[in-house]
């Protein structure tokens, strides 16, 4: 292993994450597909407001459910209305495949944390310590002129690469693993502060979904990176560690 | 003397075969069965780790009556009706003689490994001791929804039959042809109740009248509605191809 390498269990983890990431990306959006609608609070539903609706499906189509109960004579009292119309879900293998590859995520990230705690490696190599207002404007005067592309493979990181690592280990991920739990009813029931934390059910949902798109984001710049320092040689040194 | 026939030999591997074929029946019988499928090992796990990690007796939110919301019927609507594509050439016609009678002539059929087994009819039921929880229904699909749900807690049927101590699940049958089961640990939860009310007025049948059943721990395509049979079972029913398993759907939602 060269200077500039990865070690082994770092590509590893990388490449486990990695797939993981991926497959949850792909399930999560399958599973967002059969309702496309994003919401506040504890509550919503097709009867209900929503906060935001997505154009990714056809799904959200209230107008053709059929108000057929309503629960009391009190006016502007919860309806019932029958969905009689058969619609896009792919959930059955799609949030068995999501488990899935979350729990791969979570035990690869606690490996990884773990290691990286104990030996330093995230201390060493991921703390942004020369943090400073002057060095994080020439880091990004470096990246959008753009100079970072003779900069050399692996470590040490830079500045941004370092706080974009950062955050995606430490806020991103936990952040989707906990708004993730606040949506399972057996997880909520044992512990509720969860719903409490996040503002209910469906708002933990948006948190998920918004944490799905920023990640998605960071996936994006993070293979922009990759290629604008030099696709082969970044690749390599993920892989075989020089 | 060297001659050794081959028929010992092939009887002694299909003798492994055959226990290592019991010894996988003994399994999938105390616990939900992966076939060998990635995705139901997955559910397993989970499964396990919910019933490891997860306190039993904890409570799923209820809500204030202030809280309750619009609720979405969907799935079966009515199962009398032909035109739907979940109609059960079954139960179907009988479902509809039973509305035509507002369910007077109803039954709920409990039996299976119980020591007395019996069919209660609607009053029966709304006579034993009640429990009323205004809950979140959280539908698979990704929205959710509050209502105020009446009923008898399944611990209280199940008290009333006996319940063996081999018994470790629960299985229930609809009038839609579907069938389902729960665990002993959820079958058991106070929360768990067979509902006959929603909202303070009967179960309206896009609900699942004249009975449905509430397991506020799992996802709401657990809680099945228009019951009308529950066999109390030694060993896991996967319901062939009339169950979630073998449609690819997780059996366990408590997710």
């Amino acid at each position: 292993m060269n200077a500039g390498g990865h070690r082994r269990w770092v590509r590893i983890c990388h490449w486990l994450v990695a797939a993981s990431f991926l497959t949850l990306a792909v399930s999560g959006f399958f599973i967002l597909m059969a309702h496309p609608r994003l919401y506040l609070g504890h509550v919503g539903n097709d009867l209900t407001p929503a906060l935001l609706t997505l154009p990714i499906s056809n799904n959200y189509r209230p107008g053709e459910l059929q108000r057929s109960v309503v629960f009391t004579e009190i006016p502007g009292t919860p309806i019932s209305a029958e969905r009689n119309f058969a619609i896009f879900n792919q959930n059955g293998w799609g949030r068995s495949l999501h488990f899935l590859a979350a729990w791969i995520l979570v035990l690869v990230g606690a490996l990884y944390a773990a290691i990286g705690l104990v030996g330093g490696h995230i201390r060493r190599d991921l703390m942004p310590r020369e943090l400073t207002r002057r060095a994080l404007l020439q880091d990004l005067k470096d990246h959008l002129l753009p100079r970072v592309g003779s900069a050399s493979p692996g470590l040490p990181y830079g500045l941004l690469q370092k706080l974009a690592y950062v955050t995606v280990m430490f806020i991103a991920l936990p952040l989707m693993v906990l708004t993730g739990l606040t949506m399972s009813p057996a997880v909520t029931a044992a512990y509720p502060i969860l719903l409490d934390l996040f503002g209910g059910y469906q708002t933990a949902r948006t948190i998920h979904f918004f944490g799905f798109a920023a990640l998605v984001l960071f996936l994006l710049v993070h293979l922009a990176m990759v290629v604008a320092t030099g696709f082969g040689r970044q690749l390599r040194t993920m892989t075989w560690g020089n | 003397m060297k001659q050794q026939s081959p028929m010992p030999r092939r009887a002694f591997i299909k003798g492994l075969a055959s226990s290592a074929g019991v010894l996988l029946a003994g399994c999938s019988q105390t616990e939900p069965p992966t076939y060998g499928h990635v995705l139901r090992m997955g559910d397993l796990l989970t499964y396990k780790a919910h019933r490891l990690l997860l306190p039993a007796h904890s409570l799923a939110r209820e809500y204030d009556y202030a809280d309750i919301s619009s609720v979405p019927a969907i799935g079966t609507t009515n199962p009398a009706d032909p035109a739907k594509s979940s109609f059960s050439q079954e139960h179907g016609p009988v479902y509809e003689r039973l509305l035509a009678t507002r369910f007077e002539d109803w039954r709920l059929v409990v039996e299976g490994s119980v020591t007395r087994p019996r069919a209660f009819s609607l009053d029966e039921l709304k006579r034993m001791a009640s429990r009323t929880q205004i809950t979140r229904h959280t539908c698979e699909e990704g929205w959710s929804a509050i209502a105020q749900w009446t009923g008898v807690p399944l611990r209280t049927v199940l008290e009333a039959v006996g319940v063996r101590t081999s018994a470790r699940f629960v299985q229930y049958y609809a009038y839609d042809g579907w069938r389902d089961g729960i665990d002993m640990l959820d079958a058991l939860h106070p929360q768990t109740i067979l509902a006959y009310g929603m909202n303070g007025r009967d179960l309206p049948i896009s609900h699942g009248a004249p009975l449905r059943l509430r397991v506020e721990k799992q996802l709401g395509y657990k809680s099945m509605k228009f019951l009308r049979r529950i066999v109390v079972t030694d060993h896991f029913d996967d319901h062939g191809r009339a169950g979630l398993i073998q449609n690819g759907w997780s059996w366990y939602a408590g997710i």
